[in-house]
């Protein structure tokens, strides 16, 4: 490989990928065919799972490397253009593939937080970031910390930080692949994810970096694919013009001016009151259980009774009798009421999708902007802090490709990014229009079949049984509105195993680019760094692969036991990584004083005070504090990364400047090329 | 390794132009995002303008701020003569 330049390297890396991308179009075509010719869906499920998995360990293969270059930093010549498209499938998650959309149907206006927050950190990530750690031109960014600060302190709390943020992020992509792979091919779930890490391993287990990146490469392709295909064909059903992008606007004030008319609706009300009726009747409960629980049950009794003595019809009379079976004991009733406190939510008038922090009154609408503002500053500022993200940056063959590739990176996320508002408001549009109002007798086929599917995705239920579905009677998953598109489009069943494909592919790959930053801060920091320095090229990546072995078991351990609760955590990763590595990387290029004192009080610092607001405030672990300035515990980054800074400040004037060598390291990574320059390239 | 008064120079361009792309950053995110109730009114291709910076606007000018940045950076690096010299 070494005999050809970077340009015909560029130029073959062309020529496969659009081989292969021409050859991906020709296999879906096939399957359309296959699928004509009267094949099963589930049939159509497995080819998808075989083939791509299989398509992801041929590139692993075929990129098997025992170079430790090659193995860590794909041999630092990935050009900007495919490092791009590389970082977009290692940035975009299973979650922002499948749950993006459905959280901005949810929750309008507000859900825009992530689409910001994802994107505009690469702002961050370009001008802070990039350029200098390339120049810088080691492995992890852990070794970033040890060499600018010194000393073995740093680096350590470097590599905690990274494992804390990558695993709970890499459980949830893991959980993303058990999920797909057994709706998809009817597999269990537990076999879904070790089918699914098998095809994680066997690219980052044989090729490392440089494997994962071409196999990025691929998956970008298949999951940007994917994700257009329906929107593009919705957007031609309803309006005519295939730009989703452009001419949702005009849908959106379809969408408003239905959302008014709704909530005039008399019907509309009459099943909110009724969710209303029942939630007041819960908290009643909840108060005085004994009572509430006696009186209810002689209620329910007297009904089964009465009805049975008018002999009303036998299905009132079944609904009646499971109305008396809620009420088993007094701890059964307790748990059905709840339950139906929730339901006051169903209770609430429909919230317009394009307003801005919806609140009761002005204090509220003040603490929702507040939030949504942290939020989209902690996602921002923990997206340029992402260790398996800045990795990437390592790979380009020089600063300019490196500055060249975070525009390439943002580029191609900003493509899905920029669809996924669409095509929530394009669903909704949908919902509203062709789903309500209609009778239960003939549901749009797509409810039907999503409701006999999985009930927590898509149900409806006739509560005032007036044969017509009401708004407040449809109850939508997050994950439904991009599984179901390819259906409400009316595309053939082929796009959705595309869609799953593509869901597949995004989960995979970031957990590919979390796997490797875990196993390669256990084996390079801590195992080549600290343990044994003169560790042998063989054995260094002996270690590493059998690192991430160790790692991906455990990760799938974890996932296997389907963890919903840590899933909430993947949030705060973001919130952590923010205070923990943001402060010391840009002070460790900014500012030249910065020393090993701050960093060290700036990490801890800013790592404490987020972890400390998480744990009191997060109500999965019971403390309950209340907030400060009503800030969601997901956004602790917002007092961390002050932290941070403080701490970095305080520590580092408290202290001696560090020694000269130390400043040269920093005008080294400050400038591109220097005359006389020290060389920190890693062998 | 001393630095040159042109080196020096270099680094104060470097940080110019990263604040002003930062302060671009900095009010299409945060001050638009702040006065979202109050731009409610005003209308860009059939969106409220607060939904259209949050959904399509603001992603447009990252973009932007980061391919300006990537060239501004890559000329500054000739002109001042601290640019890579061709690899392999």
């Amino acid at each position: 490989m070494s005999a050809i330049t970077q340009s015909q390297f560029n130029a073959n890396l062309k020529k496969y990928y659009s081989f292969y991308t021409g050859g991906f179009i020709l296999f879906v075509i096939g399957l359309a065919i296959l699928e004509y010719l009267g094949a099963s869906n589930r049939t159509l499920g497995y080819l998808f799972l075989l083939a791509t998995i299989g398509l992801y360990a041929g590139i692993g293969i075929m990129s098997r490397t025992a170079d430790v270059a090659e193995y860590y930093v794909a041999g630092r010549r990935v050009p900007a253009f495919f490092n791009g498209m590389a970082t977009g499938a290692d940035w975009m998650s299973a979650a922002s593939f499948i749950g993006m959309a459905g959280t901005l149907y949810a929750a309008g206006y507000d859900g825009l937080a992530f689409i910001m927050g994802w994107t505009g950190g690469y702002c961050l990530v370009a001008l802070f970031l990039a350029p200098y750690l390339r120049k810088f031109g080691q492995f992890t960014i852990p070794d970033f910390l040890g060499a600018r600060y010194g000393g073995n302190i740093p680096r350590t709390i470097g590599v905690i930080a990274a494992i804390i943020c990558s695993f709970t992020y890499v459980v949830a992509q893991i959980y993303g692949v058990g999920l797909i792979t057994s709706r998809f091919t009817g597999l269990e779930f537990g076999v879904g994810v070790f089918v699914g890490l098998a095809g994680i391993l066997v690219c980052s287990f044989l090729g490392g970096m440089r494997a994962v990146t071409w196999t990025q490469v691929a998956q970008y392709i298949i999951l940007i694919v994917a994700y257009m295909i329906p929107p593009v064909w919705l957007a031609a059903k309803q309006t005519g013009v295939p730009v989703p992008q452009i001419v949702y606007g005009y849908q959106l004030q379809k969408v408003s001016e239905r959302e008014k008319q709704l909530n005039a609706d008399p019907k509309e009300q009459e099943v909110r009151a009724i969710f209303k009726g029942r939630a007041d009747a819960a908290n009643a409960g909840l108060k005085n259980p004994e009572a509430a629980y006696a009186d209810g049950k002689a209620a329910a009794e007297k009904r089964v009774a009465d009805l049975k003595a008018a002999s009303a019809p036998e299905a009132d009379i079944k609904k009646a009798e499971a109305a008396l079976a809620t009420y088993k004991d007094v701890d059964t009733a307790k748990a059905q009421w709840a339950k139906d406190k929730g339901l006051a939510a169903r209770a609430a008038p429909v919230r317009a999708h394009s307003e801005a922090f919806p609140g009761k009154d002005e204090k509220a609408r003040d603490t929702a902007r507040l939030n949504f503002l942290a939020l989209v500053f902690c996602l921002m500022v923990g997206t340029a802090a992402l260790p398996h993200i800045l990795m990437r940056y390592y790979t380009t063959p020089s600063v300019k490709e490196a500055r060249v590739s975070v525009f390439w990176s943002l580029f191609f996320i900003f493509l899905l990014y920029f669809t996924a508002p669409a095509l929530a408001v394009l669903v909704k549009y949908e919902v509203y229009h062709n789903v309500v109002g209609t009778s239960f007798a003939s549901l749009p086929g797509w409810v039907a079949a999503w409701a006999k599917v999985d009930p927590t995705l898509m149900s409806v239920t006739d509560v005032n049984g007036d044969g017509i579905v009401q708004l407040a009677e449809i109850v939508i998953g997050t994950d439904l509105v991009v599984l179901a598109t390819p259906e409400i489009a009316g595309l053939p069943y082929v796009i959705s195993g595309l869609v799953a494909a593509g869901g597949l592919a995004a989960a995979l790959s970031t957990a590919d680019g979390l796997l490797l930053t875990i196993a390669n801060a256990l084996s390079h920091d801590v195992y080549y760094k600290m343990i044994d320095p003169n560790a042998s090229t063989k054995r260094r990546i002996s270690i590493a692969k059998t690192l991430l072995l160790v790692v991906a078991l455990t990760a799938a351990w974890v996932t296997s036991l389907k963890p919903g609760d840590i899933l909430f955590l993947v949030g705060a990763a973001f919130s952590l990584a923010a205070s923990g590595f943001f402060p010391a990387l840009v002070c460790g290029v900014f500012w030249k004083r910065a020393n090993k004192a701050g960093a060290i009080l700036g990490m801890l610092a800013g790592l404490g005070v987020c972890m400390f607001y998480m744990y009191t405030r997060y109500p999965f672990f019971g403390v309950n504090d209340p907030l400060w300035y009503g800030i969601n515990p997901i956004s602790a980054g917002i007092f961390g990364i002050p932290a941070g800074f403080l701490g970095m400040i305080v520590g580092t004037l408290l202290t001696p400047a560090p020694e000269s060598s130390i400043q040269e390291l920093v005008d080294h990574v400050r400038y591109p090329n220097l005359e006389g320059d020290i060389d920190t390239r890693a062998a | 390794m001393q630095l040159t008064q042109k080196h020096q120079e270099y680094w104060q361009r470097n940080l110019r132009v990263t604040a002003i792309l930062l302060t671009i950053w900095f009010v299409t995110t945060f001050v638009i995002g702040y006065f979202a109730r109050d731009l409610d009114g005003i209308n860009i291709l059939g969106f409220p303008l607060p939904f259209y910076m949050g959904a399509q606007g603001s992603l447009v000018i990252y973009v932007l701020i980061i391919w300006y940045y990537a060239r501004y950076m890559n000329k500054l690096d000739v002109e001042y003569g601290v640019h890579e010299g061709e690899e392999d």
